[in-house]
């Protein structure tokens, strides 16, 4: 089948896509955008998340004909050139990338929390990337760049 | 004319050794422009999928490849038959690249499939006909180490028993006035990487291959693969792809022989990317292990004897089974002091899933088991548990286990002592937020039923390969001037497997050569053997190869600007200086057209084997040690647990990356809770139960608690810049910490790991009416 999507502000299509595919496979496998992560393939480690009309999902999770005529935003649409979105900044500056496996769609999830709320606590900032997984860190530097990213975000607000 | 002040001064380097400088692959991470090994993509390449055993145990009557060759969109179906030498393994090649006769685990490979989508390929496996005759499955490691019990590898000597390393030290009847004895299980841990396994082979004009692939050793895996495919070594040409961290499951091969020869078969790039469930059968897994230990001591306090017994589950095939029992058995006493010393570690063959390494290696086992002791010791003697432990801690000068002597400085006291006096937590009061409770937003208490318990554990790890193996590394440096400025080009071979290491590199080639621009050259077989970014060894072997090399280097620019009449003794801030820190010469002058390089395999003090009757020896070529306290909140009506805080203490040397440290001790630290409370491959009779991230839990960000951690630098004499490996230690000493809070909150004397509810809370056998 075909699968028109409009991807990081970008009209997209998609050609012999078959139907068990997923927009995550979609993405990586047949519009060049490999940033998105497939580590579990199950929703669980958020790996994957994107954005799917400014929601947050895991492309996993999504089959590929359901993003028919939607709008997908991915961790490669947040950048503009060179410049780093702020989260992407404040991932890179408090040391939460280590492998960076988890970081593409971690960086999608904290930059929908940061955007949504800007004052999160540090509870409310761990409920909300309950759902990413990460191995390598601990997760202390990635709350380090949370808060550093939403203090940024705030601030322009 | 007088000189500019440019010329005059040595610019400041930033980024050497001791500043925590950005990643340099941090931009392309955060971006998704990372190349990781499954993100590979090559004009026409084929998709390649594994047909694995349900059966842990069977006897392969037939395989009848028709139907899967017949798939419209399969390209080849391989078997053992195809496979030049069908055998491989990273200590003993004891494991078929391709199942032959036997299966001897669930997931065991037995045919491969190369198509064009990677659904075709699945399905065409699929497809596959094997004619099994099940055997019964040996699933107990203790019942495999009988007599009577089926020997799995009838050519390996010794039946089942893989390898048995006893300890013998001083009294073998000891007497003591206190006697503690315990029995401790620890159950199997997963590395679960967060990148599964995957690569890319491509085939080459020579015959041979290139193979891009993520993993902890990459001149490992050429000389398995040039084996498997009796190829010569310099056609199998590896290059190192992203890798999406590691801890121990990247050291074994998973589909790197598979697209190998599928690519050849093919004429076509293959390659292979694992799910998440086949992840959990695509590679080795942590030891469980069954430790009976037995501690006497004087009514002071002093330890007379340690005697013990470990058993580490090998499962179907060696992996390093071989290592993993030398480090539990030579470390299996602890960072402590003990005169009489009996240990007997086995590692064992069953037809459960391979173990090998994870972060820890053996010593994990060994600290849960003899930390919880060291609780049960000091409740019988009355004591603080601290106490004891810093009564009999090793020093400097101090002989553990083996008799060898400890020879930089220990400070496992002091380690203990800052993690007792931090300040605790504040005790709750009033209402709490359900995300500070056990069960958190489950709603499962408002705080009652909640008790707090505090615990303490210390941990030794070995840093670097150990007992005789020929450790070392190679870096090629070369210095060069490029676009106006000199830069240091560094070449090794050496897995970043996210720890950090390519930064690291480039801090010390600032150090040694005083430029600012470092370009970490892709690690590929070009370039001699770094080891394996494993044993927390990767920043003092190849850290320490890479500062030889530069040090090399330097010497040879100092030659050349002698030979141009400069009495140079030094490189600084991109200049050549004198002895007395007097700018000479601008390096990029100095250098003009001319490179300097060097290429330099380094080695630590040798270690020796040990005696493989007492096992006394000089096993281990360095010590790396951490302490935790652990603060938990126990809900005992529901057995739920919640880790509130996570204090830590390790001396690591020389914190070459401060930043790095941290992150390293914080997953390390995440890895021991999760191997205290959540995570465990549940095995039945054989066959894994929770192959998946909705069944087999590791922390997320709500389970981890703050992680305070207090850094020492003492200075290890004999390596580079004095560093200890980081890596290992805080997963040692993290787990026992936890269950030892959760001991003393709720007074349940528990000792397995990983806690379940179940541990805490008597459940009633049938299901309430």
């Amino acid at each position: 089948m075909r699968v028109n999507v409009e991807v990081n502000g970008e009209a997209m299509i998609a050609d012999d896509v078959w139907p068990g595919e997923s927009l995550l496979y979609v993405l990586r496998e047949r519009l060049g955008l490999p940033g998105s992560k497939n580590a579990c393939e199950q929703g669980e480690c958020g790996s994957c998340t994107v954005y799917l009309d400014g929601t947050p999902v895991c492309a996993c999770l999504v089959a590929a004909g359901q993003a028919e005529g939607r709008s997908v935003r991915t961790v490669e649409g947040l950048s503009t050139g060179d410049e780093l979105d702020p989260v992407q900044e404040a991932f890179v500056r408090t040391g939460a990338v280590q492998c960076g496996f988890c970081t593409p769609g971690l960086v999608v999830a904290a930059h929908e929390l940061v955007h949504r709320r800007p004052d999160a606590s540090d509870a409310e900032i761990r409920e909300a990337l309950a759902g990413n997984l990460c191995r390598c860190t601990g997760y202390e530097k990635i709350l380090d760049a949370v808060r550093l990213a939403a203090s940024q975000v705030g601030e322009r607000a | 004319m007088s000189k500019s002040l440019t010329e005059t001064q040595t610019a400041t380097v930033t980024g050497a050794i001791g500043d925590s400088p950005l990643r340099p692959d941090g931009t392309l991470k955060v971006k998704g422009e990372f190349a990781y090994s499954s993100d590979l993509w090559h004009e026409d390449m084929l998709w390649g999928a594994t047909l694995r055993s349900p059966h842990p145990h069977a006897r392969i009557r037939g395989i009848d490849i028709g139907p899967a060759l017949a798939t419209p969109g399969v390209y080849a179906v391989l078997t053992h038959e195809d496979v030049p030498d069908n055998v491989f393994g990273l200590e003993h090649a004891d494991q078929p690249v391709l199942a032959e006769t036997v299966v001897r685990y669930q997931g065991e490979p037995v045919a491969i499939v190369a198509a064009d989508h990677p659904e075709t390929a699945r399905r065409a496996a699929d497809r596959v006909r094997v004619e099994y005759e099940v055997l019964e499955p040996v699933t107990d490691a203790e019942a495999a180490m009988r007599p009577d019990a089926p020997v799995l590898h009838p050519t390996h000597p010794g039946g089942n028993v893989v390898r048995h390393v006893p300890i013998r030290r001083g009294d073998p009847e000891p007497v003591a006035d206190v006697v503690v004895r315990g029995e401790y299980t620890v159950g199997m841990q997963d590395q679960a990487f967060l990148g599964p396994e995957s690569g890319m082979a491509v085939p080459a004009e020579d015959g041979g291959l290139d193979l891009y692939v993520a993993t902890q050793w990459l001149h490992a895996d050429q000389r398995q693969v040039a084996h498997a495919l009796r190829l010569p070594a310099e056609k199998v040409r590896l290059h190192l792809a992203g890798v999406g961290g590691a801890f121990g499951a990247r050291e074994d091969l998973s589909m790197q022989i598979h697209a190998s020869l599928l690519a050849l078969r093919t004429g076509k790039p293959v390659k292979i990317s694992y799910g998440r469930e086949e992840s959990f059968f695509g590679h080795v897994h942590r030891h469980p292990a069954v430790l009976r230990y037995e501690h006497g001591a004087t009514r002071a306090g002093d330890l007379v004897y340690v005697r013990a017994e470990i058993v580490l589950d090998g499962g179907a095939y060696a992996s390093t089974t071989s290592a993993v029992t030398g480090n539990a058995a030579t470390l299996g006493a602890g960072p402590y002091q003990v005169p009489n010393v009996s240990i007997d570690c086995y590692g064992v063959y069953t037809n459960n899933p391979p173990c090998g390494a994870m972060r820890g290696f053996g010593a994990v086992q060994a600290c849960f088991a003899y930390e919880s002791q060291l609780d049960k010791l000091a409740e019988a003697l009355g004591m603080h548990p601290v106490d004891v432990r810093i009564r009999n801690a090793v020093t400097e000068g101090a002989a553990i286990a083996t008799g060898q002597l400890v020879d930089s400085e220990a400070p496992v006291a002091e380690l203990l002592t800052l993690v007792r006096e931090r300040p605790l937590p504040p005790e709750p009061t009033g209402p709490r937020d359900l995300r500070e409770l056990p069960g958190g937003v489950s709603n499962t208490t408002h705080g009652e039923g909640v008790v707090r318990g505090v615990g303490y554990a210390v941990g030794i790890k070995n840093v670097g390969f150990s007992e005789g193996f020929d450790d070392y590394s190679t870096a090629r440096v070369r210095l060069e001037v490029i676009g106006g400025e000199p830069v240091a080009m560094v070449h090794t071979a050496a897995a970043e497997v996210g720890q950090g290491l390519v930064t690291l590199q480039a801090q010390i080639a600032r150090t040694e050569l005083g430029v600012q621009r470092v370009v970490i050259q892709p690690s590929d077989t070009t370039v001699g053997s770094a080891g394996s970014s494993s044993a927390s060894r990767q920043s003092y072997v190849t850290g320490g190869a890479v500062k030889a090399a530069c040090e090399q280097v330097r010497a040879g620019v100092l030659e050349l600007a002698a030979a141009r009449g400069f009495a140079a003794a030094g490189l600084a801030g991109g200049k050549i200086v004198s002895a007395g820190e007097e700018v000479l010469a601008d390096l990029v002058d100095v250098l003009a057209a001319e490179s300097v390089e060097r290429t330099v395999e380094w080695r630590h003090r040798p270690t020796r084997p040990v005696d493989p009757l007492t096992g006394q020896g000089f096993a281990h070529v360095q010590y790396a040690f951490a302490a935790h306290r652990a603060v938990v909140d126990v809900d005992v009506e529901l057995g739920l647990v919640r880790v509130v805080e996570l204090a830590c203490a390790q001396d690591v040397g020389k914190a070459i990356n401060p930043d790095a440290v941290l992150g390293q001790i914080q997953g390390g630290s995440a890895q021991g809770l999760g191997l205290a409370v959540m995570e465990e491959i549940q095995v039945v009779d054989g066959v894994v139960r929770n192959p998946s991230f909705t069944d087999y839990l590791i922390p997320t960000v709500l389970d981890m608690p703050p992680m305070p951690i207090d850094v020492l630098e003492r200075a290890d004499p004999h390596a580079p810049y004095g560093l200890r490996g980081v890596g290992e230690p805080p997963t040692l000493s993290s787990t026992p910490a936890i269950v030892a809070a959760i001991r003393a909150a709720t007074g349940i004397a528990l000792t397995r790991v990983p806690v379940r509810p179940e541990h805490i809370v008597e459940v009633s056998p049938k299901p309430l009416a």
